[in-house]
């Protein structure tokens, strides 16, 4: 053996157990939910003859398609707005603040708390007897509680962009913070303002930053459950409410892998396009 | 009545926490002019630099440029450009890309643009590098897109901070020559740093020395290197011998000095300087300017040899004189050689190569 | 132009503020009402009670929950950080498939949870392996180690390979090495992972509604508390604990690790 093969035979060992639990624990599951969402399950009795069966259903039945485009309508707005309000806070840590390190810890600690109880939280506030109703009827705004903040997509929509807020902030500063100080110098001694800097020079460095927010907020907001059972009422209902009803209540197996192998499906078709597109555009700006 | 100098800057001051950067820093440069700002590691050439590109705000003086004061002006609406130290090529972008920058932001017509484009490329040598990326180019090939992308903005004067430090010796001697001709070739005034006191003397029309934020001595190159005014600004350019000493008299055009190791010798004033006897002087004299006899000579001393280091073209030999305390370095040809076994010399001092500093 | 950068500091200052603000102002809602003495858990305020805390400390259910909760975070943060541990170490030393490898152990972070659950509950079901803290533990491994590995790689790339060379010339074997150059340097990155791969572990509801069968963990006994409005108020007290517990925490490590080093939070390096 030569010593670079032996140098590579000893990483490879060396990798084999953290291999191999990825293997057993997320590469195992999920070829086993493929193979499950071609089969079909009568009663308690799995068949396991490949079919379509499960495919099929989901599309004769419109239900499920706008529950999917309402799930990837409702995570796309959430992670846009998400970094769009974020983005600012990101340049603020990264070219103006004087502490950063401690504006990136107050960002950061509100994620260390329980996400069960944050979207409660978010429960309480719009809720029938909740912070803004009180607080409106207070100010004798309104005579009896509104009742339109809560259960529906807009509610949703909110609480995710409050969820995930860190996953928006923390990868467009980081992608900030490594544009060079004197890019936006030579901008502007080549004749560029403020503004104009930031739309040729820090827009499309940070668009790394601003493509991996967008992929961290897309993907587990798409899949989330518990905001839209706890905020999303009927007219909220996420993809997620249908999978798991596909292994509670409705017991039927193959049509919740189904289900799920479609989304994993759709949110990374459409990960790849918004990369694509956002790169695309990033270097038309010249 | 003639026209205001390119350049002019006057009691410039930047302090960074109460610590003075650049202190009341002033100097003019003409138009077509090489002018270089020279000085050790930390003296404040980049903060001088800078404040002149208008990226950081004086805490006092003026700029003006052309005769108008450009003081409080944005870098953007300042007619100077820069080469970055760094050089700051923007990475998402081609070289194309890079030199256009600066016309797209002046609004310059496509067709125009390419035109200037192509043209810049072809001044630095580049034709058909366009489409490059920055991180195909080499860090020489990456100095001159920073300079192109400087020069087509058509600057009056273009700001360089050490625009060759990053390169290596063989590179950055035919840039220095590649450089100096292309600003002839463009008629646009050079403000120049650097630390490398050769590459200043090689390139620049005058020069200006600094030491802790402040400038010693501006001056084209032969003055510097034959007159420097203080013995900092001696002993940054070139190398120089120096020795304390008081002056004890005054005779015509010389003033006596009383070296400890060589005695008394009459030294030529410079300039109407007064030095009343009794004052302290550092006398100072290049290496090549000392002579040396293997046998005795009028005004000469014993030297006994401490090192010779051969340099190629000529020897650097070390001599220690009287008590030895400080040593004489003096330059030996290489047509002149030294006897096999020797051990001394006997040095002088011409009093004509001899300069007078006021300590 | 000092004047004009500086009203525009303040005026991104001033949004980023207002943006903390949106960020925790429902966080600082469960503090509130967990010192209301109102069932409900609605304004407006009814007065100051400690009752709450009282009732949660004596909920027996919620102890074991919780320590249910503690148990599968120490392990999955200790098993996760140890392979990451190993992730790192390799892939930081130039080795073929570098690139297969990471994207292998970051693909976890592109699986929505509900979809990470549904298949580990499948694939337990098909090997009829019962449901117990151990799945979830198993379920969480494949959570965190994206994280673990995350944090450890970044420590490990910030790290000067010549150090080890410097060891081994000096007389010291591999693992030695290890052991003396390397692990000294990267251990401000694993407590961060520790921490990340912890907390990750402890806040996640949905693989362990899927894995944990009748052993409950903190969070699937919350989600279940929540649907009794009588309930909730000793699981706003349970928060608040966890929230202040999690800020010390979190503020000692970030302290201590920034002795260390001069850099940023652990979650930056995600
Ligand atoms: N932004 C800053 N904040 C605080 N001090 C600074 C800053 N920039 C420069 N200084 C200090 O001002 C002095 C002058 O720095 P400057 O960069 O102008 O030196 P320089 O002559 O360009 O040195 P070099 O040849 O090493 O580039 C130094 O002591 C430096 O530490
Ligand atoms: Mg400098």
């Amino acid at each position: 053996m030569t010593p670079a093969v032996a140098h590579a035979a000893r990483g490879y060992l060396l990798l084999t157990p953290a291999m191999a639990v990825l293997a057993f624990t997320m590469a195992a599951p999920l070829g086993l939910l493929l193979a499950y969402s071609f089969w079909t399950q009568h009663g308690l009795v799995v068949d396991t003859r490949l079919t379509l069966a499960a495919y099929a259903a989901i599309l004769s039945d419109p239900g499920f398609a706008l529950v999917f485009l309402r799930s990837l309508a409702i995570a796309a707005m959430a992670s846009l707005a998400a970094i769009v309000l974020a983005y600012p806070v990101a340049w603020f840590i990264a070219f103006r603040a004087r502490a950063k390190f401690l504006w990136l810890l107050l960002v950061t600690i509100p994620f260390w708390t329980s996400y069960l109880l944050r979207v409660f939280a978010w429960k309480v506030i719009l809720g029938y007897n909740g912070v803004i109703n009180s607080g409106l009827m207070a100010l004798h705004l309104v005579a009896t509680p509104v009742t339109f903040l809560l259960y529906n997509p807009v509610a949703v929509v909110l609480t995710l962009i409050h969820g995930y807020a860190p996953f928006a902030v923390l990868p467009i500063y980081v992608s900030l913070e490594k544009i060079d100080p004197s890019l936006l110098e030579a901008a502007a001694d080549l004749g560029d303002n403020p503004a104009k800097r930031f739309f040729r020079v820090t827009l499309p460095l940070s668009m790394s930053g601003v493509i991996a927010a967008f992929v961290l907020i897309f993907i587990p907001a798409t899949g989330d459950y518990v905001t839209p059972s706890l905020v999303g009422g009927a007219n909220g209902l996420m993809i997620a409410n249908l999978i798991q009803a596909q292994f509670g209540r409705a017991d039927n197996w193959p049509l919740g892998a189904a289900l799920a192998i479609t989304t994993i499906a759709a949110v990374s078709l459409l990960c790849v396009l918004a990369a694509t597109g956002a790169r695309r555009a990033a270097s038309r700006i010249r | 009545m003639s026209s205001p100098p390119l350049l002019e800057i006057r009691n410039l001051t930047k302090r960074f926490k109460d610590r003075p950067a650049v202190e009341n820093a002033g100097f003019t440069i003409a138009r077509g002019e090489f002018f270089s700002l020279l000085g050790p590691s930390g003296c404040g050439k980049t903060t001088l630099l800078r404040l002149v590109g208008g990226f950081i705000p004086p805490d006092d003086g003026t700029i003006f440029i052309d005769g108008e004061d450009v003081t409080t002006r944005p870098p953007e609406k300042r007619l100077v450009n820069t080469v970055f130290q760094s050089y700051a090529i923007f990475p998402h972008l081609d070289v194309a890309g890079n030199i256009a920058y600066g016309l797209r932001s002046e609004g310059v017509a496509a067709a125009e643009r390419e035109r200037r484009v192509t043209e810049a490329l072809h001044l630095i040598s580049l034709s058909g590098y366009g489409r490059r990326r920055p991180h195909e180019l080499s860090g020489g090939e990456r100095q001159r897109v920073a300079l192109a992308r400087a020069l087509v903005k058509r600057p009056k004067l273009l700001l360089l901070d050490e625009p060759l430090g990053a390169l290596d010796k063989h590179l950055r001697e035919s840039m220095q020559i590649e450089l100096r001709q292309i600003q002839r070739e463009v008629g646009i005034s050079f403000l120049f740093v650097t630390h490398d006191q050769e590459e200043a003397l090689a390139m620049s029309d005058r020069i200006a020395v600094m030491q802790h934020g402040r400038v010693l001595q501006v001056a084209d190159p032969k003055t510097l290197y034959d007159a420097p005014n203080s013995r900092a600004v001696a002993s940054f350019i070139g190398t120089m011998n120096f020795f304390h000493g008081r002056v004890i008299g005054s005779d015509g055009a010389a003033v006596v000095v009383d070296l400890p190791d060589f005695g008394r010798l009459p030294v030529p004033k410079n300039g109407g300087d007064n030095f009343a006897p009794g004052t302290m002087v550092t006398v100072a004299i290049r290496p090549e300017k000392v002579t040396l006899s293997p046998v005795p000579a009028p005004g000469s001393v014993e030297g006994r040899i401490a090192s010779i280091t051969y340099l190629g073209d000529r020897s650097q030999i070390k001599l220690a004189v009287g008590t030895g305390k400080i040593p004489v370095t003096a330059i030996l040809p290489q047509e002149q050689s030294i006897q096999p076994g020797a051990d001394a010399l006997y040095v002088s001092m011409p009093a004509v190569s001899i300069l007078l500093l006021r300590d | 132009m000092t004047r004009a950068r500086y009203g525009k500091v303040r005026g991104a200052a001033a949004y980023a503020i207002l943006y903390l603000l949106f960020l925790y102002a429902p966080v600082l809602l469960l503090p509130l009402f967990s010192f209301n003495d109102s069932v409900f858990v609605a304004f407006p305020l009814s007065g100051l009670t400690g009752r709450w805390y009282s009732a949660m400390a004596a909920d027996e259910e919620m102890r074991i929950a919780l320590f249910n909760s503690l148990k599968v975070g120490i392990a999955a943060s200790v098993a996760s950080t140890l392979l990451g541990l190993t992730i790192a170490q390799v892939l930081t030393r130039g080795i073929p498939g570098r690139r297969l490898f990471a994207g292998f152990s970051n693909l976890p972070l592109f699986i929505p949870d509900i979809v990470l659950g549904i298949s580990l509950l499948i694939l337990m079901t098909r090997l009829a392996i019962p449901l117990s803290l151990a799945t979830v533990i198993l379920g969480h491994l494949a959570l965190c180690l994206p994280f673990a590995a995350g944090v450890l790689l970044s420590r490990f790339e910030g790290f000067d390979l010549s150090l080890e060379d410097a060891s081994r010339d000096l007389g010291e074997n591999a693992w030695m090495t290890f052991f003396r150059v390397t692990l000294p340097l990267v251990l401000p990155g694993i407590a961060a992972s520790l921490i990340l791969s912890f907390v990750v572990s402890f806040d996640d509801f949905l693989i362990a509604f899927f894995l944990c069968g009748t052993d409950t963990t903190l969070p699937v006994y919350i989600w279940g508390e929540l649907r009794f409005p009588y309930k909730l108020p000793n699981v706003l007290a349970l928060g608040s604990t966890i929230l202040l517990a999690s800020t010390i925490l979190i503020v000692c490590a970030e302290w201590l690790r920034r002795r260390g080093t001069q850099s940023q939070p652990a979650a930056v390096a995600i």
